[in-house]
């Protein structure tokens, strides 16, 4: 579904990603791996479009949308929810979904439903301003904001991060159900193994802004594999 | 005690005019970050916007209201497309290039419509005044006034309510985050530079009732509308207003009782004093965080 091929990608001057490659078939669960400050965050925010890469190539169904402005690849059924649980601090949480709804081709107000039945507890939230919910509440936010677009892409950035445990179980089942029962084609960053052991079905490791190794989730196993994620 | 109280409409009124330029600017300064120097000469289109329109039918300063609001807006908008777009995240160079922008209109305005002041006719309704609980309230005045009301009002409306103002506000907020969620960022920069200039044009139709017209109009309202936006805190509609009726009647009682030039002295005086204690102003965002 997605393909990345030997891209490069910089901030300014310092470049950040050296000729990354990367193949995310359609249904599957793909994992990055890697030490902090390798290079993840970037190959999100450059397949999302925030970043133009300086040289290679991105296609989504084989259409090339290296050039394309983020607002269309959402529209062409990407969706990202970025590192640090971020939504719309003034909205309140009823806004931050509606306004996504309002901006997808489709507006269909049932989506907002779907969304809220992954995660429920934040009808509780409707009217409170985003930025007093509670970190985990606003990854709930974010991810359910996401599915609004009824995408078939959904890239998360390391979406356990920073959240209190008890509602990091509840995000988890969800990303599993989305996947495994309905079969959204998932582009994952995580530091936790334990997480791409369960769900992953292909992975690679990232080092200095390269892919040092790829391969399927059992390779993890491996101790040399291991090796490259020890911090 | 009655100059007092008859200064109480001339303190408004100014608070009014103030508080229509700094709407713009609360969103184009307060939120989008871009310090435009040039919103002073969207202010003079719309002055001279209704000295065109004078005398064509017998409304035509009602109708300078939105035919005022087209024009400043329109050039705000391409002001944005031409220009500022390529410079977001940098508002010291937004100073200097809308400065320029400034320079260059106002010599336009005086090739197309010479140097000389203009006047502009208040409509016969406008002329006048009543005496109430022996205050004198002008027509004028009390147009501004209301004028002003009424534009803060649909400016809310328009950011709380419709569609276009949340998708606005989502992207002030968060830029990056908007795009993720589908929205197209830059047609909403645009829009947001057509209202905020559009306001200003709309201020001044309004300065039309109150002073001359003249190529360097926007140049006495640019600075004092900065100061209310910092003064309210960056992009807070209720801060903006409170921040214009404090610097409108503070400006309006202390010329009455100095002079013009100590009044602005004592003005400045009192917003540095103001901003030393509360550096971001009279609101900030509220919240668990701020991303």
């Amino acid at each position: 579904m997605l393909s990345v091929s030997e891209v490069d990608a910089a901030y300014g001057r310092a470049r950040v990603l050296f000729g990354v490659g990367l193949e995310v078939p359609a249904g599957s669960l793909v994992c990055v791996m890697g030490r902090n400050g390798v290079g993840k965050t970037t190959l999100l925010k450059t397949v999302m479009g925030t970043l133009t890469p300086t040289a290679g190539r991105i296609t989504l169904d084989g259409q090339d949308i290296t050039r394309m402005p983020t607002h269309q690849r959402v529209r062409a059924g990407m969706a990202y929810v970025p590192q640090g649980h971020v939504s719309f601090p003034q909205l309140t949480v009823w806004e931050n979904l509606q306004v996504t709804l309002e901006a997808t081709a489709h507006r269909d107000p049932s989506a907002v439903d779907e969304a809220l039945d992954v995660f429920p507890a934040l009808k509780e939230f409707f009217k409170r301003p985003a930025g007093f919910l509670s970190g985990g509440q606003r990854q709930q936010l974010a991810i359910a904001r996401a599915l609004i677009t009824r995408p078939r892409l959904l890239l998360l950035d390391e979406p356990t991060e920073g959240i209190q445990p008890s509602v990091i179980d509840e995000i988890e089942n969800a990303i599993e159900r989305l996947h495994r029962e309905a079969g959204l084609t998932v582009l994952l960053v995580e530091q936790y193994l334990d997480f791409a052991l369960r769900l992953a079905d292909s992975f690679v490791v990232m080092d200095a802004g390269e892919v040092v190794h790829a391969g399927a989730v059992e390779e993890l196993h491996n101790e040399e594999v291991r090796r490259m994620l020890a911090v | 005690m009655g100059a007092l109280a008859n200064q109480l409409p001339i303190g408004l009124s100014i608070a009014a005019v103030l508080l229509l330029i700094a709407l713009g600017l609360t969103f184009t300064f307060g939120q989008m970050g871009v310090i435009n120097m040039a919103h002073g000469e969207f202010i003079m289109a719309g002055a001279y916007t209704a000295y065109l329109l004078q005398g064509f039918t017998s409304q035509s300063f009602l109708i300078a209201l939105p035919v005022a609001f087209v024009v400043a807006g329109l050039m705000g908008l391409l002001l944005e497309w031409s220009l500022i777009r390529r410079f977001y995240g940098r508002p010291l160079d937004t100073l200097l290039l809308t400065w320029g922008v400034s320079l260059v209109l106002q010599q336009l305005a005086r090739d197309i419509f010479g140097a000389p002041n203009v006047q502009v006719t208040a409509p016969g309704w406008l002329v006048g005044g009543v005496d109430l609980l022996g205050v004198r309230l002008p027509y004028n005045r009390m147009f501004i006034i209301v004028l002003a009301v009424l534009c803060v009002v649909g400016v809310w409306v328009y950011l709380t309510k419709l569609p276009q103002g949340r998708r606005m506000r989502a992207v002030v907020q968060n830029r990056e985050l908007a795009g993720y969620s589908g929205i197209a960022t830059g047609r909403v920069d645009r829009f947001t530079f057509l209202l905020g200039s559009g306001l200003a044009g709309v201020a001044g139709v309004a300065l039309t009732l109150v002073g001359p017209v003249g190529p360097s109009l926007g140049t006495f309202y640019i600075v004092d509308a900065f100061l209310v936006v910092v003064a309210g805190g960056l992009g807070q509609l209720r801060g903006a207003v409170l921040a214009a009726l404090a610097l409108g009647f503070l400006n309006g009682y202390l010329e009455f009782w100095t002079d013009a030039s100590l009044a602005k002295v004592l003005v400045f005086v009192a917003i540095i004093a103001f901003l030393q204690v509360r550096p971001q102003g009279m609101f900030v965002l509220k919240g668990r965080t701020l991303v």
